[in-house]
């Protein structure tokens, strides 16, 4: 008996996004990511096209502080007080396909360092690695404008993205990046409405819809995973269906598994903390991928290994 | 099920009023409110019979595993998407043993079961059965390990060979539990179907060349007169099992195709990091029973959250009474704190407090199940409830003083809380991991 695959017909599709720029393009990055442009639910090719398996970037910080959790750390020890240097291990050893630098140090209760400081660090990472980059501010806003202002000017002709535009926090960072030819990452927190007000808002305002990728945030396993596994499935059907303002590549970030504490902490009845957490990340970025995201920003070296293994036996083979 | 209009076009449309109503369709509607049984027409076809009876089926056959106390529920699902409603019945995990592993080899691995059961929020989560390979394709091997490993464990079994003299030697030691047998296919069909019958077994239908071919054999094994069911697809290849689980998921669902109405089985044998992602890949996309060779602790407590996590109703956070906690055994003068009903910050909190050895009152709110600083966002944690809190449950009768230690994150309430309540708030840690130290620090 022949069956007959009972196939969606979606009429919508996900808008391609480009990340960095080569020389051709007036950037300096050896190369540029596609996201984006499928018309079909994760991995489902018998449905529709996925012209870009997903990709991984790395996360960066520019300052390592105090509570930054210790299994994290260890891969990155010899580099961690050097953005430039970690960014390039990122890539070179571990594979990554970009890097999320975030800017933490710029917090005013914190480091509060300089917004040219900040610019500085940006144009470093640049120079060390050839990957495209996300830069991310601290999250407040009256510093992030600033911020990124200076790191858009920094990163001229380089289509970086830049992060995190929130409800109440998106101007500033809309215009920094709009003067520059750059991307806007537009956070919205666990609820589709909220995600497409985002990008009504952002586009209304006049970023284009080629400039944006959102971030429904991604709560680790055991600490929401189901909420956002269920909110990125909804997002990704509603884009398939048709609304256009939901049609844009998605990010999800697997580095809140630390707030998971079960996910690391010492307690023999769980088992090798260092397995786990390993593990628990590469579960989470699994999750993440199957519900519809595009591209994960991960933490872990051999979470980020696990999960490219994976990716790989996922996109094709057909049935 | 079918609606009353499809149920009436297939009924004689005499309206003889022999079923005790006046017309078909009067009887057609009761029948779609299931408020009556289609026997009460006389003059209904065979044909028509065997659509309504297929029609009210569910998509996917409930296939239980086991006997007694000990059963697996598993199949009965109705929903691609677990936002849709939810999913039911929890991907079963199966724990392999090789019978020709040594026997110290089988007895740690039955023995490590019991490190694989954990309390979470609350729930009790571990592994679901125990499977025994017949590797040594040796009756009489296979029959005493089988019986052996059962006299260990309690848990639902699963019997793994090909070969049908193998199977009804390792059934005939076990039977009266009721296992699962794995696998009829295209080459022993007929034999494996008979031994599953004779012991009323469910069965696992294998055929790892085509989904047109697994929807064969299954008619085939139908026809021999089985009805518990599972399929299993063959080698789990990941982007192969997830795109032929949801084939089948959608044609059981979707088109009602008979063949597919049935759970869906998994082997992840191989490297154990892969069988990992695999089993997630299973428990998230329709896998109804995985079975796997290592389970090892740091990978399986993960695959049991995902697991709670996937299965739970979106529509309700696990979640646990409002209320006083008493946690150690408080005096007058133990401390007091509050936090919210959601479970994962329940047991976080009360587990800290534990971890501090110092007795104290929780006093939990009711947050419909959101979490602290959700609930704080949605005001469902704000000053007002936490001080009717505080009146409500009588705390000031059980202690002498008057102090509240509330959660940093929601330091913010701290003057209206003290205004409204009349305690002393005291600001506690941002994180609840910072108790132990904090609780200390103040008793000493
Ligand atoms: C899952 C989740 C949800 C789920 C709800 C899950 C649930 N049952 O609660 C959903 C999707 C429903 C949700 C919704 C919203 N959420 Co929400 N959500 C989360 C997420 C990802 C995890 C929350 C969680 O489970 N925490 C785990 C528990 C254990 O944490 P907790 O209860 O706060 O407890 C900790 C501490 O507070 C402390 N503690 C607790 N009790 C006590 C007691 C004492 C005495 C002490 C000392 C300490 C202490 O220790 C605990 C362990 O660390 C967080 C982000 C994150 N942290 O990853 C956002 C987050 C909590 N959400 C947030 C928001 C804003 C919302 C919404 C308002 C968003 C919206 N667009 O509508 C809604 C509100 C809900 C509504 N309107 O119905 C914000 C809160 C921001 C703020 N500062 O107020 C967060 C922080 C995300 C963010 N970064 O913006 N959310
Ligand atoms: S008994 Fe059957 S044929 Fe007669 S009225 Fe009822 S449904 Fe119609």
């Amino acid at each position: 008996m022949a069956i007959e695959i009972p196939k969606e017909n979606w009429q919508g599709r996900i808008g391609e996004v480009v990340i960095g720029a080569t020389p051709e393009e007036g950037g300096t990055r050896t190369k540029k990511i596609v996201l984006g442009g499928e018309n079909t639910l994760p991995f489902l090719d018998f449905d529709g096209d996925l012209p870009h398996a997903p990709v991984i970037g790395m996360e960066v910080l520019d300052v390592v502080r105090e509570d930054y959790p210790v299994l994290a750390l260890e891969p990155i020890q010899d580099v961690k007080d050097d953005p430039a240097q970690w960014a390039k291990k990122c890539v070179d050893e571990f594979g990554a396909d970009l890097i999320c630098l975030k800017l933490v140090s710029t917090n005013p209760e914190e480091e509060d360092r300089s917004p040219e400081e900040a610019a500085e660090t940006v144009k470093e990472v640049l120079g060390a690695v050839g990957v495209p980059l996300f830069v991310y501010g601290c999250g407040i806003e009256e510093k992030d404008a600033k911020t990124m202002e200076l790191v858009s000017n920094a990163a001229k002709g380089e289509r970086v993205f830049l992060g995190l535009a929130e409800e109440a926090a998106y101007k500033s960072i809309s215009v920094a990046s709009m003067s520059n030819g750059h991307g806007v990452i537009a956070f919205s927190n666990l609820d589709i409405n909220l995600a497409k007000q985002m990008h009504i808002l952002l586009t209304d305002f006049g970023v284009k819809k080629e400039n944006l990728i959102a971030d429904p945030l991604m709560a680790a396993l055991g600490y929401g995973l189901e909420y956002s596994y269920s909110v990125i499935e909804r997002v990704k059907l509603a884009a398939l269906m048709g609304d256009a303002m939901l049609q844009v590549p998605i990010v999800c970030e697997t580095t809140r598994v630390y707030n998971a504490r079960e996910s690391f902490k010492e307690d023999p009845t769980l088992g090798d903390p260092k397995k786990r957490v390993v593990f628990w990340e590469a579960a989470t970025g699994t999750s993440a991928l199957v519900a519809g995201a595009d591209m994960l920003i991960m933490r872990h070296p051999e979470a980020l290994a696990m999960v490219r293994r994976s990716i790989g036996e996922l996109v094709g083979g057909g049935t | 099920m079918a609606t009353a209009l499809e149920i009436f076009q297939k009924l004689p449309k005499t309206n003889c009023g022999d079923c005790g109503f006046p017309t078909c369709l009067a009887f057609a509607m009761q029948l779609a409110n299931k408020k009556i049984s289609l026997d009460k027409c006389p003059h209904v076809s065979e044909e028509a019979k065997e659509f309504l009876e297929a029609s009210a089926a569910p998509p996917i056959r409930l296939v239980k595993i086991g006997s007694g106390d000990h059963v697996v529920e598993v199949g009965d699902e109705t929903e691609l998407f677990r936002h849709e409603k939810k999913f039911f019945h929890p991907t079963a995990f199966v724990l392999l043993i090789d019978d020709t592993a040594s026997p110290e080899g089988r007895k740690q691995k039955v023995a490590h079961l019991k490190n694989l059961t954990f309390d979470r929020v609350g729930q009790i989560m571990g592994m679901d059965m125990v499977g025994v390979k017949a590797t040594s394709n040796d009756p009489a091997t296979f029959a005493s390990v089988v019986q052996e490993v059962a006299s260990q464990t309690d848990l639902p079994l699963l019997l793994v060979s090909e070969n049908p003299d193998v199977m009804a030697e390792g059934v005939k030691a076990v039977a009266d539990r009721k296992p699962l047998l794995h696998a009829a296919t295209p080459e022993n069909y007929e034999r494996m179907a008979a031994v599953a019958k004779e012991n009323g077994c469910s069965l696992v239908v294998r055929e790892t060349t085509s989904l047109d071919g697994l929807a064969d054999l299954v008619e085939k094994v139908k026809a021999a007169g089985m009805e518990d069911l599972l399929l299993d697809f063959g080698p789990a290849n990941m982007g192969n099992m997830l795109r032929n689980l949801t084939i089948i998921r959608r044609l059981a669902v979707k088109k009602k195709f008979r063949p597919f109405g049935y759970p869906t089985f998994v082997l992840a044998e191989g490297a154990t990091e892969d069988a990992g992602i695999i089993t997630a890949l299973g428990t998230m996309k329709y896998a109804s029973v995985i079975a796997f060779d290592e389970a090892e602790v740091p990978m399986m407590y993960p695959l049991l959250t995902l697991r709670q996590n996937i299965f739970t109703d979106p529509q309700k956070p696990i979640q646990v009474k409002p209320g006083i906690y008493e946690i150690g055994s408080p005096t007058p003068e133990s401390p007091v704190l509050i936090t919210t009903n959601f479970s994962l910050t329940y047991f976080t909190v009360s587990g800290d407090i534990e971890t501090s050895k110092v007795p104290s009152y929780l006093l939990v709110a009711d947050s419909e199940g959101l979490s602290v600083m959700t609930a704080f966002a949605a005001d469902k944690f704000n000053a007002e409830i936490a001080a009717d809190l505080v009146k409500e449950t009588g705390i000031e009768e059980k202690v002498s003083q008057k102090e509240l230690i509330i959660p940093g994150q929601v330091s913010r309430m701290s003057g209206k809380l003290q205004e409204k309540s009349g305690w002393d708030i005291i600001v506690g840690p941002r994180d609840s991991s910072g108790l132990p130290k904090f609780l200390k620090e103040r008793s000493s």
